[in-house]
């Protein structure tokens, strides 16, 4: 069985919110209506988005590394938010995992928000109805799209490709493989939500140059800092017409 | 979380409904036995009523906490998982039952349908009482697992969560009860303040097990666990916005921490030691009162306390 998820890597991600601005602008625009934001240039700024990046200050100065963290729905497979829905309006689907929201149904009691340990969904306060990331679903089956635009916008907008996109239960598939081969992880796995989304740790990557490889030890006439042998005048030269 | 009134409301105020329904047919049953002495019909039938006005405040509280209430005939869909669900069943069925029996008691059709072994009546009101109880636990159960079931909101996960619903619900309705039968069916009024007396004090006893429990809880969840770094030391600096989201307005109480410790310490006052003093001295309504206060004051605790993991991933705004 399919499900698609994100796979997102620590290490590669810049804190850009390049993700943020290119998801908000793809689904405020489609067909389930704006996401809906207030004094979006006033002093009090407030709107619904379905993926925020922030920063978070690891260790203690000077040893600290700062780690952008961006965070969406996770589309678990235990989805904790479905079940307590009391019209049905949440649901994941069966055939891509994705876990949903149907607007038409929602009444906006907020329940499945308490549900969700990651703040993933955000109400829309104009609309009145629960939202969150949909992965996409209107872009990634659009056969009117050259086939290397069917991916969520966020996946497609990262500079630095730190937003993977795929089936994680297909074992050949680059966000399995990424997983497995990359130490990638799940939040907050204490809970038993089983998240499709998985993250690829901060990873150390020094460049270690040896002398060795800036120059070649084992030709001895390219060895620096050594006089090169020089031939005297009246020694024979390579072709009797140079000399050295 | 944040405590939204709506809730508060509908909670308390059906709460009291609950516990006035199931007072009313005590006193019925024992009478029925004659271990109390009988009252009129218009007595149960003006508690019904008096019931029913609690069940539709509530009821009308709840839909202030919808975002679309002209949806909220679809809640009733997905009761086999969902909790809400299970009460939004449920609170029109005990409304039913509270209508039916105080109605039949109010009209006087109240034909006896059978007979215990021991010679007992058991009238239509009886069938409709014993229905009503089922449907008032039902409730109870239903408004307290709606919280309960949260896994990972620890200080609702918990049994004594169900069970307080059940003892702050019927103490005050038998407070209320007893309120009633001081001016309608002054025989009683002794028997129902007694049983609100107990209920009280099973209250107290119980919210104080909850509190004490709250307060030895350790959180499950980390800011290590949330964003998967393992490292002692971890600092937010930026949440993504800077003017606030759903996120960090639903999920605290937006009060300081020395408003929330004064709360836990009036609403216990409040909701258990006053009203049992007024008992005592005999001013039931006065009692209900400064409960009912208490127990808003005890809701606004209740969701306040609560604290939802997703808040590790706000506490900094940049």
């Amino acid at each position: 069985m399919t499900q698609l998820a994100l796979v997102i890597d620590l290490n590669v991600c810049v804190g850009c919110h390049a993700c943020v601005t290119s998801c908000k602008e793809w689904n405020t625009s489609g067909q389930a209506g704006p996401l809906t934001d207030f004094n979006p240039y006033g002093a009090d700024p407030t709107g619904t988005f379905f993926n925020r990046v922030q920063t978070f200050e690891v260790g203690e100065f000077p040893n600290t590394e700062t780690v952008h963290f961006p965070k969406s729905c996770l589309h678990c497979e235990e989805p904790p938010c479905v079940p307590v829905c009391p019209t049905g309006a949440s649901y994941k689907r069966k055939e891509d995992g994705i876990v949903l929201v149907d607007y038409d149904k929602c009444i906006g009691c907020k329940y499945c928000s308490w549900a969700c340990p990651y703040g993933a969904r955000e109400i829309d306060e104009q609309q009145k109805v629960m939202k969150k990331c949909t992965l996409c679903v209107d872009r990634i089956y659009d056969t009117s799209l050259p086939e290397i635009d069917r991916k969520p916008a966020c996946v497609k907008a990262c500079p630095t490709s730190a937003r993977l996109f795929g089936d994680v239960h297909d074992p050949e598939s680059e966000v399995s493989k990424a997983i497995r081969e990359s130490g990638g992880y799940q939040l907050m796995p204490e809970w038993g939500t089983q998240p499709a989304n998985h993250y690829l740790p901060r990873r150390k990557t020094r460049l270690r140059i040896f002398d060795d490889e800036l120059v070649r030890a084992d030709n001895p006439l390219k060895i620096e800092g050594k006089p090169l042998p020089r031939p005297a005048k009246s020694e024979p030269s390579l072709d009797d017409v140079t000399s050295w | 979380m944040h405590p939204a009134f709506s809730v508060i409301f509908l909670t308390t105020l059906i709460g009291v409904g609950q516990g006035l329904f199931l007072a009313l047919f005590t006193v019925e049953s024992y009478a029925a036995f004659g271990l109390l002495p009988a009252q009129d019909g218009r007595f149960y039938a003006l508690g019904s009523a008096i019931a029913l006005g609690f069940l539709v405040a509530g009821l009308v509280a709840s839909f202030f906490h919808l975002g679309r209430p002209e949806r909220a005939w679809r809640s009733a869909a997905k009761w086999r998982t969902s909790w809400l669900s299970r009460e939004v069943i449920v609170l029109p069925a005990f409304m039913a039952a509270v209508f039916l029996y105080g109605a039949a008691h109010f009209t006087g059709f109240n034909p006896v349908l059978a007979r215990l072994p021991s010679g007992a009546p058991v009238n239509i009101t009886a069938i409709l009482g014993v229905a009503g109880t089922a449907l008032a636990f039902a409730l109870f159960v239903c408004t307290g697992m709606i919280y309960a079931c949260l896994r990972f909101l620890q200080e609702w996960h918990t049994p004594l969560t169900v069970i307080n619903y059940i003892l702050l619900g019927g103490a005050s309705g038998f407070v209320m009860a007893a309120a009633l039968s001081a001016q309608a069916a002054p025989e009683v009024a002794g028997f129902l303040g007694g049983w609100a007396m107990i209920l009280t004090v099973l209250a107290l006893v119980g919210r104080t097990a909850a509190l004490v429990r709250n307060a030895r809880l350790k959180p499950k969840s980390s800011l290590r666990t949330a964003i998967g770094v393992k490292h002692p030391r971890i600092v937010q600096k930026s949440q993504g916005a800077m003017g606030g989201s759903f996120n960090t307005r639903e999920f605290f109480h937006g009060r300081a921490a020395g408003f929330v410790r004064q709360v836990k310490w009036i609403f216990p006052v409040l909701a258990f030691v006053v009203p049992l003093g007024l008992l005592v001295a005999g001013f039931a309504v006065a009692a209900f009162a400064v409960q009912y206060l208490g127990l808003l004051a005890e809701r606004w605790f209740f969701f306040a306390q609560a604290n939802h993991p997703q808040n590790l991933y706000y506490r900094a705004v940049s």
